[in-house]
């Protein structure tokens, strides 16, 4: 078997594997919700919609399923691969179990940006809140990432601490000037509003958030993927990697880079959805093993149908009322993730 | 392969950690790095390694400037076992042994059955195959250390520099490692504190403070004046009852 040959098939069989169950959560999504849709049901909108089958279908139940549910089950799956795939990433360059996607100061900056548009009226209402989250999640990155090289990061060998560090003193600053900005001119409803946006709302989802989203979580795990050994030979640090042939300086921007440019998009579609990208990939890792080849599938599967699987829960789980979605994916996740814990601890003995 | 330093000086912050150091190691020779703690053996070693780049001089890998090689050149030339190199991951230690492999891989070069040979091969040689399988956590700094050796013998180097290899180590897995590297046809540099065990290598070279004060024949480099001198301490040369070699024996000036 011809080198290319190996590659593609080992990506078949991993995608022979993952498009079921991606497929069978979008259609869960799309089923459930406050009124059950019947599976059937949901397949002859696909059939209308995709192939003009014309079947006879229930234009309320279509709109729910076409314009509503589908999208949201789609969005939610590209944003919990993302998450997780960055997280994954983030760990591993940054050799720090704490890592998530949000290290790098992307969500506190998303909502100052998200605030200064909806609060403080900057742009005088011609601007929308994803505008400003996510011009606001790249100011902050920027930020970090010009503290963390001016602190000597990417030379020496405290690089990773000192990107850490950058990351939680930029966050603790934009949290701040979020915290500023709400204290002296929002009232409580906006206060409450921006606080719901924050912990993950994906409410206002549509079908141009689905072609920003998907395409944008796929090419950001096709960039990762490509580095997956790389990520592999930072075991042991940056010099060892560096010691296997890695260049180490460039794979640091280009990966953090990718990570940062998806997160700050995700964020700016549904708000910062805690959660996924720290302990999905330490969950993936308990079923996985820690190298990255197999890691990073497992995690973007495991985060898309966690995520998928959340906001089902958001919508049902008080009748008539919407979680955020990152209060459910808190209150599922921290006991399963110990579940995973005690058992993986069982399981190394 | 040979491997020849031009009067290399690195300094960190204004201060000065090696100066002027030239020297050159023969293809397939042993040459052991002896000095006390903080005379510049590791530093040395890095620069050698292109993990950090001379502040004057040039290092030369078989002819080439090593500042002209890619990294991922330099990997497939020299691997090196740091002092100390540790991970939280639960990785098992065939994986470990595995990253050896990475500078020879790439999208169109998977891994292959020759990889997975060059694994087993280096595991044999540090005396590790029936550990393959343990988490690194579970392992203890002697057998973490031999995996670092295997690693470093399963990128297949011309060049292998070794920073105390043999610390961590019982006395038998020192004298098999030391013994292995010398039978390797691969040009090696090794720093190291039993000077006895410098004495097993093909030549030595001695540091202090930075510098390159004798370079030799293991006689002529451990000669007892110039040990006693830098280590502060009294050294002679002894043989046993049964006519051994000559060997090194200190105690406190
Ligand atoms: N980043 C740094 N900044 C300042 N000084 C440094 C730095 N790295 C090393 N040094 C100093 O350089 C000197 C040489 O260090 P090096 O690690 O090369 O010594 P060594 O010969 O390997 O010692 P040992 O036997 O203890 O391993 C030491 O005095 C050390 O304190
Ligand atoms: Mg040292």
């Amino acid at each position: 078997m011809s080198a290319a040959a190996a590659i593609t098939w080992q990506g078949v069989k991993g995608a022979c594997l993952a498009l079921p169950v991606l497929i069978a959560a979008v259609l869960a999504g799309a089923m459930i919700g406050e009124t059950a849709l019947a599976p059937d049901l949901v397949l002859s909108v696909l059939a209308n919609k995709l192939a003009g089958a014309g079947l006879p279908v229930d234009p309320i139940d279509q709109g729910i399923i076409w314009s509503y549910r589908l999208p949201r089950a789609l969005v939610a799956g590209a944003c919990g691969a993302a998450l997780a795939v960055a997280g994954v990433v983030l760990q591993a360059l940054l050799r720090n179990a704490l890592a998530d996607p949000y290290i790098l100061g992307i969500s506190a900056g998303a909502s100052t940006g998200a605030v200064a548009v909806t609060i403080a009226g900057l742009g005088g209402g011609a601007l929308s809140l994803s505008f400003g989250a996510f011009n606001g999640a790249l100011l902050a990155f920027g930020f970090v990432a010009i503290l963390a090289r001016a602190a000597g990061a990417g030379g020496s060998r405290a690089a990773a601490a000192q990107i850490v560090l950058a990351g939680i003193a930029g966050s603790q600053l934009f949290n701040a000037l979020t915290a500023f900005i709400i204290a002296k001119s929002a009232n409580a409803d906006q206060a409450r509003g921006i606080m719901f946006w924050l912990m993950g709302n994906m409410s206002g989802v549509r079908w141009p958030d689905v072609w920003l989203a998907v395409p944008l979580a796929l090419a950001g795990w096709g960039v990762c993927r490509f580095h997956a050994r790389a990520l592999d030979a930072f075991t042991f640090g940056t010099d060892s990697a560096a010691s296997l042939g890695i260049p180490v300086r460039q794979v640091q921007v280009v990966l953090i880079f990718a990570t940062a440019l998806t997160t700050a998009v995700m964020v700016s579609i549904v708000g910062s959805i805690g959660f996924v990208g720290l302990v999905i990939p330490h969950a993936a890792r308990f079923l996985v093993g820690p190298g990255h080849r197999r890691l990073m599938p497992a995690a973007a599967l495991t985060g898309a149908v966690f995520l998928i699987g959340a906001d089902i829960v958001s919508r049902i789980i008080i009748p008539g009322q919407v979680l955020p979605i990152g209060v459910v994916t808190a209150l599922i996740g921290a006991p399963s993730f110990a579940v995973i814990l005690v058992r993986g601890r069982r399981a190394a003995r | 392969m040979k491997i020849e330093a031009r009067s290399l000086s690195y300094s960190i912050r204004g201060k000065l950690l090696l100066s002027d150091v030239s020297l050159t190691v023969q293809p397939g020779e042993t040459l052991a790095l002896v000095g006390p703690n903080g005379s510049g053996k590791s530093t040395l070693m890095r620069l050698l390694a292109g993990l950090a780049r001379p502040s004057q001089g040039e290092v030369l890998l078989a002819e080439k400037s090593l500042a002209r090689l890619t990294r991922r050149e330099v990997a497939q030339r020299t691997a090196i076992v740091e002092q100390q190199a540790d991970t939280a991951e639960r990785i098992t230690a065939r994986s470990v042994v595995e990253l050896g492999r990475t500078p020879w891989l790439s999208a169109l070069r998977p891994w292959s059955g020759e990889d997975s040979q060059h694994v087993e091969n280096a595991l044999k040689t540090v005396e590790m195959e029936g550990f393959a399988s343990r988490e690194w956590a579970t392992l203890s700094g002697g057998e973490r250390q031999r995996l670092h050796i295997a690693r470093a013998l399963a990128q297949r180097p011309g060049l292998l520099l070794l920073d105390e290899p043999t610390n961590h180590l019982d006395i038998h897995h020192q004298l098999s490692i030391l013994n292995c590297i010398r039978n390797l046809k691969v040009t090696t540099v090794v720093a190291l504190h039993d000077l006895n065990q410098a004495l097993m290598c093909d030549r030595v070279a001695v540091l202090s403070g930075g510098r390159l004060v004798a370079l030799g024949t293991p006689q002529q480099a451990l000669a007892p004046e110039m040990v006693s001198g830098i280590f502060g301490i009294k050294a002679r040369w002894v043989e046993d009852a049964e006519g051994s070699e000559p060997f090194l024996s200190f105690h406190l000036a």
